[in-house]
């Protein structure tokens, strides 16, 4: 029976829209992978000792299994690539990665396009926890682990958790309560840290430049602590990327179609605050990657979860990647904190992407 | 339903509610503003759960099956709802196949066509790549029927599907559901407050007043002057179709019963 359009000719059919659509989207992620690639390589090789494409090319084949390059190169090279370099670009991508994910999360979970990986007290949390670290007295720091990292990863924990319980109305946990729950409790630590900072004496820079964040300490050790969760969260995420485009109805219809937005809520929320707070714990509050990714990605390539999601992640990595190298090297030997270089470089671009499309995004 | 009673909070706002719905027919709730038929579906759908008594859909206690097993039995079109206004119309209709996808499932080549044909019936297909947010009323509702289509479900719950549309649309709209009833043999619930509308399509009329059912049955026998003028409080509104015999109301001005009794009382 149709209606309107007797003997359609596509009855029976595949659409014959939409097949393009999605099809750009692939090739962007395929896209996105290379430049990722390209990114890791270029920055690697970018540096106060100036080491020519060409040998970090070889390097970094040389360490893959199945390959033979005879080295000739000296091995100081080797260690400032592969000891110094490639961990520090490989966490920054971790970490822009994980930010701009739980950020598309948030913004798709609570349908506001002002949250960000922040929204629920991860930051202040983290802060706190950091802050207390580094006023411990000094036995404390030599424990063999960071003392810094692991408080701040248990303040993330502790602070959306306390956020989630307070927010809580019997079985539900209704969006606006939880975002005004973690606006007060962030306002709340946010004092505390503020207030521990002042009176911090002549660790007050180490704190600001935490808080600002920065890649500058970034070592093996911490890649392999930060992976696990991202991996973890993110597997999870990705999963989840089409009951998120059905909570973009409401929650009421998105429960008509089969959701158990309850529980979609609790995973989606445990998930993105565990890699927030572990992208969070090592190099500091980096802002700005979080909100503003997304929404670059949303831009281009349009709101579909399932393709926002793995573009997120792509275009968070290449760009905190990409943003590190410029904190490093602009004023080298010293460092700019990165969170100063994510909003200078990039506000500017996500206005520009703004004004060239002219039109609802959110 | 059984002895269902319904309410929000420690509010009853519905006691006893008692009725069927059988396969293949077309049920209309009626009631004036704020007599429950919403809180009827949504407890259907369950979106709230009854305080007492029993919801029962194919047999099945609706509180015990699974959300995602509720949506391949039972699709709602809902009242006024909000879409997302980035997505595109075809994307929205997609997301109707969602109950029947698992987790690491994606939209294979029969997703996208269900979801092509359902737009097809509903006349929505050159609608696909719109965007939500350029679509008006009438489109967003046929889109919505599309989306229970592609649900494919043994039962549709229609919350005022016809409200502001205009009467061409409104008539396209609810011949559409009658014939997916019949055709598909579909148990269909809708909440009217057009009488007319629910005199010339439903089989069976459920009319609810102050919390309760006040009459069910054929629209001949629901629709009486007598049941109009206690629950709606007009009088002398009720007459016969020409063509086809149904009942049918029409209004005349100063006939409420407020007018009524300013009259008796000068």
């Amino acid at each position: 029976m149709s209606r309107h359009q007797p003997g359609s000719a596509f009855t029976n059919q595949a659409p014959p829209v939409h097949f393009p659509h999605w099809r750009g989207r692939v090739y962007a992620i395929l896209g996105l992978l290379v430049a990722l690639g390209v990114a890791m390589i270029f920055t690697t090789a970018v540096g106060s000792v100036q080491i020519p494409f060409s040998t970090t090319w070889q390097i970094l084949l040389s360490k893959l299994p199945l390959v033979q390059v005879t080295p000739t190169w000296p091995g100081t090279l080797e260690t400032i690539i592969l000891e110094i370099r490639l961990p520090r670009v490989v966490l920054a991508g971790l970490v822009g990665g994980a930010l701009s994910l739980a950020g598309a999360t948030y913004q798709g979970l609570f349908r506001n396009p002002l949250a960000d990986p922040y929204l629920i007290g991860v930051a202040q949390g983290a802060a706190l926890g950091a802050v207390v670290g580094f006023l411990l007295p000094s036995p404390w720091h030599n424990m063999g682990f960071g003392i810094i990292p692991l408080l701040a990863f248990v303040g993330a924990l502790i602070s959306t958790a306390i956020v989630y319980t307070l927010a809580r109305v019997g079985k539900t946990l209704p969006v606006t309560t939880l975002i005004l729950a973690g606006v007060a409790l962030g306002a709340l630590l946010g004092s505390v840290v503020s207030y521990l900072i002042i009176s911090s004496g002549e660790k007050m820079h180490g704190i600001i430049f935490w808080l600002m964040g920065s890649f500058s300490l970034s070592q093996w050790s911490e890649v392999k602590v930060v992976l696990p969760y991202v991996v973890v969260g993110v597997v999870v995420i990705l999963l989840y990327a089409r009951p998120l485009n059905v909570m973009q109805l409401d929650e009421e219809q998105a429960q008509q179609l089969g959701i158990n937005v309850e529980r979609l809520k609790l995973i989606l929320l445990a998930a993105a605050t565990l890699i927030t707070a572990a992208a969070v714990s090592f190099v500091g509050t980096i802002g700005f990657v979080g909100i503003i990714i997304p929404h670059a990605v949303r831009l281009i390539w349009g709101p579909d979860h399932r393709f926002l999601l793995p573009l997120s992640v792509l275009s968070g990595a290449i760009f905190l990647i990409l943003a590190d190298v410029i904190a490093r090297t602009v004023l080298a030997p010293m460092e700019i904190p990165i969170g100063v270089i994510t909003a200078l470089v990039g506000a500017p671009f996500f206005l520009y992407l703004l004004r060239r499309r002219r039109r609802i995004i959110f | 339903m059984q002895d269902v009673c319904l309410g929000y909070g420690r509010k009853v706002v519905l006691k006893d509610i008692n009725f069927r719905v059988m396969p293949g027919e077309m049920v209309g709730l009626i009631g004036p503003n704020g007599c429950g038929k919403s809180t009827i579906i949504r407890a259907l759908s369950r979106i709230i759960s009854p305080h007492s008594g029993k919801i029962l859909l194919d047999g099945k206690d609706v509180s015990r099956v699974p959300r995602r097993d509720l949506a391949r039995l039972l699709g709602v079109v809902p009242q006024m709802p909000l879409l997302p206004s980035v997505f595109t119309a075809f994307e929205v209709v997609l997301m109707g196949r969602n109950p029947h996808l698992g987790l690491f499932q994606y939209e294979g080549p029969r997703e996208l066509a269900i979801t092509w044909r359902a737009m097809e019936k509903t006349g929505t297909h050159s609608l696909a790549e719109r965007r939500v947010s350029e679509l008006s009323g009438g489109e967003i509702q046929s889109l919505l029927m599309a989306r229970v289509l592609a649900q494919e479900t043994k039962a549709i719950l229609l919350d005022e599907p016809t409200a502001n549309l205009d009467i061409g649309r409104q008539v396209e709209i609810l011949d559409l559901i009658r014939d997916l009833c019949r055709e598909n043999s579909l148990a269909v619930l809708a909440a009217l407050h057009d009488l007319n509308l629910a005199s010339q399509y439903c089989d069976r009329l459920v009319l609810i007043n102050n919390g309760r059912i006040q009459a069910e049955g054929t629209p001949r026998e629901v629709i009486t002057p007598r049941n109009i003028k206690e629950v709606y409080g007009a009088e002398h509104c009720v007459y016969t179709h020409p063509i086809n015999g149904l009942p049918t109301v029409l209004l005349k001005a100063g006939n409420s019963q407020s007018a009524d009794m300013e009259e008796r009382g000068a």
